[in-house]
């Protein structure tokens, strides 16, 4: 146990506070690449998803898109992108990469949340005459809610855990002071940002897992023990 | 190209080494998750909490893992950190996979089975094992994928395979070096996944052969309840 001692004597010195990366401005960065990645990796899959998921169109791309991502591995993908994009826009190369590995997961939880939904509500609303654009807006898009965010949740995991191994293009965040304590052979650092990375990690799950419970309409929370379930398509730990 | 040409025996030799790495964690993780996923199947209260910690582990980013593991006594920087931590996370897909798997099997065939006599052990590996196997399969895949393209994380606790393509090449700015890093992984990825697909074919030819049974989340089994 002393060596958890350590690390949390490491997390809570005064020196985490001063120094080339204080301890705060790193879970800063940290935080707000990820934030910042699967917002724009949202702007692009959710409607895709929800096109896919309406039309029924494009699935098997998707399917293939998110199995193949799966396979993708996040280390090589943001190395491959910062030497071709320029190691002078290191920040840039890395957020593309971020975003890339997000879009599976937030695809497939856009169009899986679509399929999921009885065919038959979707008829009733076409039924008591809604437009397709209705239907969309008041039946898909809040039914299918639950499925996005837990696509969204992989996709936050995933990111949260590829920031980490970008540290390596030296873009700082958490996974700055693992590296540097591996190099410098101080173990309470590596101990230390480790758990304070998985506290992060573990947070933002616990907030989505929180989310998706939240956004279950009020007429399907009788059966909304299967829905909340986190969804797992695209997500590898990284 | 030229790179790739004038390298083929180092690309070879981290191949070797990097299948080696990753095919001991998806054995193990399959072995495991059995009879973890079977328990948390088979009695209700160990469910919740089973899934619950499987979920968990499954959240926690690799660099953290593998600190977390030498924190219980796992030299940091080591091979058997890195096919340490590859294996939690394979139980963690599988576990779910086995449970998932043995919900699927309709009530009405294990009930059959207890009436013409079989006793649990018989009945697991004749009855619920087979009839699970789709799901098995299916969450093999995954984990194996996972796996391949994970293992390469290694690299950043001076574990070599395939990743360590990727620092080198950074480090002495060879795209080429990065980029055969990154098709070599997923072409393992791929091989090994259509070697899966091969092995459940053979070891169920009862299933037909298209129609998305192989599909995780879609297990085609009569009376399936999803």
């Amino acid at each position: 146990m002393n060596l958890f001692l350590d690390a949390f004597a490491w997390i809570f010195s005064p020196d985490r506070l001063t120094g080339s990366l204080p301890l705060p401005l790193a879970i800063w960065q940290h935080v707000a690449f990820t934030f910042g990645a699967v917002a724009i990796a949202a702007i692009i899959a959710v409607p895709l998803g929800w096109l896919i998921g309406h039309t029924g169109r494009g699935r098997e791309v998707a399917v293939a898109l998110s199995g193949a991502a799966r396979a993708l591995p996040s280390l090589g993908l943001v190395l491959l992108l910062v030497l071709v994009i320029g190691v002078v826009h290191k920040t840039e190369a890395a957020v593309v990469s971020f975003v890339l590995l997000a879009i599976p997961s937030i695809l497939a939880g856009a169009y899986a949340g679509f399929e999921a939904i009885d065919r038959a509500v979707i008829d009733a609303g076409r039924a008591v005459g809604m437009t397709p654009w209705q239907i969309l807006w008041k039946i898909e898009v809040p039914l299918g809610l639950p499925l996005l965010i837990g696509g969204l949740r992989s996709a936050t995991l995933q990111v949260v855990a590829t920031v980490t191994i970008a540290a390596y293009v030296g873009l700082g965040g958490l996974g700055f002071f693992f590296l540097q304590g591996i190099q410098l052979q101080r173990f309470d650092a590596v101990l230390g940002a480790s758990i304070v990375v998985v506290a992060l990690a573990l947070s933002l799950d616990g907030l989505f897992a929180l989310l998706q419970r939240v956004v279950v309409p009020h007429g399907v929370r009788s059966r909304a023990g299967t829905a909340a379930r986190p969804l797992r398509l695209g997500a590898a730990p990284a | 190209m030229n790179w790739v040409l004038d390298n083929l025996e180092l690309i070879g030799g981290l191949t070797l080494v990097h299948l080696r790495q990753s095919v001991i964690p998806i054995v193990l993780s399959f072995l495991i998750a059995l009879p973890v996923g079977w328990a948390a199947w088979r009695f209700t209260p160990l469910r919740g909490a089973t899934l619950t910690t499987v979920g968990l582990l499954y959240t926690i980013p690799s660099l953290g893992l593998f600190a977390l593991l030498a924190a219980l006594g796992i030299p940091l920087l080591s091979d058997t950190n890195l096919i340490v931590a590859l294996t939690v996370y394979g139980v963690a897909i599988m576990t779910r996979s086995v449970t998932d798997g043995l919900d699927a099997i309709d009530p009405a065939t294990r009930a059959s089975a207890v009436a013409v006599g079989f006793g649990p052990w018989r009945r697991f590996w004749t009855v619920d094992f087979p009839l699970s196997g789709p799901v098995l399969l299916a969450g093999l895949r995954v984990t194996a994928t996972s796996t391949i393209s994970l293992a390469t994380v290694g690299i950043l606790i001076g574990v070599q395979n395939l990743g360590y393509l990727f620092t080198n090449g950074y480090q002495r700015r060879i795209l080429e070096e990065v980029l055969a890093g990154v098709v070599a992984v997923v072409v393992i990825a791929l091989v090994v996944d259509l070697l899966l697909v091969v092995l459940g074919r053979l070891l169920m030819p009862w299933l037909p052969r298209r129609g998305g049974v192989l599909t995780r989340r879609a297990p085609v089994m009569a009376g399936a309840t999803g």
